[in-house]
């Protein structure tokens, strides 16, 4: 079970971004995290996976715990150990690396042993993948891209699986693939922490979802309440369809190396 | 053709060394986008050490060598982690200011071992000529090929083949991608150095190999490297090769034609030649004749 308490964050010492966020991904199971752009959601992923540092962000307050055990003070390759996987906003792969390459580095923290199994089943799982393994990653689809980065993060056989808005910027097709993607990966015993601005997506494959606005959650309930409720779904299926990326291009590189210091 | 294999061979050897100091610039470049201006002082210690093992400790030379590669990588890591780490996040401007600086100090640290004395690296090729091709060439020449060359594919092989030079690479690409695959990206940048170091002290063990050996001066030979880093691209490590043995060939063939064919641009011309490369590749091509393109999906 992977839960957090009270969480709060704030950047560059001063910009509250996370006012007190809990939530509870059971074990075995997919919790939608959904919000508007700004809201917090990746926010919250970083502050799991210890990359709030070199974007300047640190923890002010809270806790998180992965079965128990404290997890928020681990820097990114030791939450990688621990068995939490993430697949970042906007995938994010290794353009000039071959597709091989880009599922490889994903294995760095895990036995040697491992890689070519793994290998294997991430190909089985993804066989467009296959047919390109030795291509330049940067000449894949925007979908087969989505699913090189799924890919690389299950190379380290997480048990927890972070997934930052997988359908933003994919047409209505490939969504639907990648949706049932993660249901395959989800009953493989993957638990799964969905983040997404597409609600319908993501509310019909989770059991139970949050909703989050401004830093803090609004509403929290099983998915089919939040399915069937009709503020949610004129809201937030209403507000899928605005490009939010020029906003992300430029946040992504902005504090790239702070985190050493 | 025969009177021309010395000159091609001489130029080779020159520019391999080049192509070594040059491939350091580059792979800490790339794991850290810092020109480190402290490689040149590297090198003259790496020289300093292999001269001190075989004569103050009586290795045999291969040992020495290997032992001053193993000392300058731990003091280039050091450096890192002292003197750079503290700079992640700063512009690379500052940071390539701080790697000035630690020139500075290592530079008078080698003033201060070697003194304003000679030294010399014992090696065993000193001024032996041998048979090539039909033409008599120098031995230490076409050592310099071959142990440059074998050195660069060892390097480029490990990044290209092992987990380690994998994860240096993603590194070089995007750090925080790197970190969230679990890459302790630290270790990468300490790393990158310890690499650097260790083939500035090969670059400095084949440069004192000179007729006469090296003082803390020869340093200045580094400078070459700049010229070749431009001309290859600060990137590409086989851009540094192709740059190496071009601006080696290019200074070698100014050396012995330049006084017959174009006596105006007077004696030591040759010196001169890299950097007169280096202007006009910055003119018409500034990111290097093998810069890589980045890959964008059409
Ligand atoms: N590195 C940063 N420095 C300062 N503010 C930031 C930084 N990253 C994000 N923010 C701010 O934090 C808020 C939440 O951002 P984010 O977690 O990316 O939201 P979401 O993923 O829901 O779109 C936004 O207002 C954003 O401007
Ligand atoms: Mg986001």
């Amino acid at each position: 079970m992977l839960t957090i308490e009270n969480l709060e964050v704030v950047y560059e010492d001063v910009i509250l971004v996370l006012k007190g966020v809990s939530l509870t991904v059971p074990t075995g199971s997919i919790v939608a995290l959904l919000g508007a752009n700004g809201a917090g959601k990746t926010t919250v992923l970083r502050a799991i996976t210890g990359l709030l540092d070199i974007h300047r962000g640190e923890i002010r307050k809270g806790t998180i715990t992965l079965n128990g055990d404290p997890i928020h003070h681990l820097d990114a390759p030791k939450t990688v150990a621990a068995g939490v996987g993430q697949v970042m906003e906007g995938r994010r792969i290794l353009t000039e690396f071959t597709v091989d390459e880009n599922l490889r580095i994903g294995a760095h923290t895990a036995d040697r042993g491992t890689i070519e199994a793994n290998l294997d089943r991430v190909y089985t799982t993804f066989p467009v993948l296959a047919d390109r393994r030795k291509g330049v990653a940067g000449y894949l689809s925007g979908g087969e891209q989505q699913m090189l980065a799924i890919g690389r993060a299950l190379m380290a056989e997480p048990t927890f699986l972070l997934l930052d808005e997988p359908s933003l910027g994919l047409a209505p097709l490939i969504v639907q693939q990648i949706r049932d993607l993660i249901v395959e990966i989800n009953e493989q015993g993957t638990s799964v922490l969905l983040v997404e601005q597409n609600a319908n997506m993501a509310l019909s494959i989770s059991s139970h979802g949050y909703i989050m606005e401004t830093g803090k959650i609004v509403m929290d309930k099983p998915a089919e309440v939040l399915r069937d409720d009709d503020d949610v779904r004129e809201f937030y299926l209403g507000l899928r369809e605005e490009g939010a990326t020029s906003f992300r291009d430029v946040k992504h590189y902005k504090r790239r190396k702070r985190w050493l210091s | 053709m025969e009177e021309l294999i010395p000159v091609i061979v001489r130029g080779l050897g020159v520019g391999s060394t080049y192509a070594l100091l040059a491939v350091g610039f580059v792979i800490i470049y790339r794991a850290t986008d810092v020109v480190n201006f402290a490689q040149p002082a590297l090198m003259i210690l790496g020289a300093y050490y292999v001269s001190f093992y075989v004569f103050n400790l009586g290795m045999p030379f291969p040992v020495a060598v290997i032992a001053s590669m193993i000392t300058m990588a731990a003091v280039a890591a050091l450096t890192e982690r002292i003197a750079l780490r503290p700079m992640v996040g700063e512009p690379p401007f500052a940071a390539a200011m701080v790697t000035f600086g630690v020139f500075v100090a290592l530079f008078i640290l080698a003033f201060r071992l070697i003194g304003t004395n000679v030294i010399v690296v014992g090696d065993p090729w000193g001024l032996e000529r041998m048979d090539f091709l039909g033409a008599r060439v120098n031995q230490i020449d076409i050592a310099k090929i071959v142990i440059s060359m074998i050195a660069i594919a060892i390097v480029g092989i490990f990044l290209k083949r092992s987990r380690v030079g994998l994860a240096m690479r993603a590194t070089a690409l995007d750090q925080e991608v790197a970190l969230a695959q679990g890459v302790n990206v630290g270790r990468m940048f300490g790393l990158s150095w310890a690499i650097s170091g260790a083939l500035a002290a090969l670059a400095g063990m084949l440069i004192g190999t000179a007729a006469g050996g090296v003082s803390p001066l020869v340093a200045f030979v580094a400078l070459k490297a700049l010229p070749v880093i431009i001309l290859g691209g600060l990137d590409s490590i086989q851009g540094s090769v192709y740059a190496g043995i071009i601006i080696g060939l290019a200074e070698s063939f100014t050396r012995t034609y330049a006084g017959t064919y174009a006596p105006w641009l007077g004696s030591n011309f040759d010196i001169v030649v890299p950097y007169a490369i280096m202007i006009v590749v910055l003119m018409v091509r500034p990111y290097g004749l093998f810069g890589t393109k980045e890959v964008v999906r059409v």
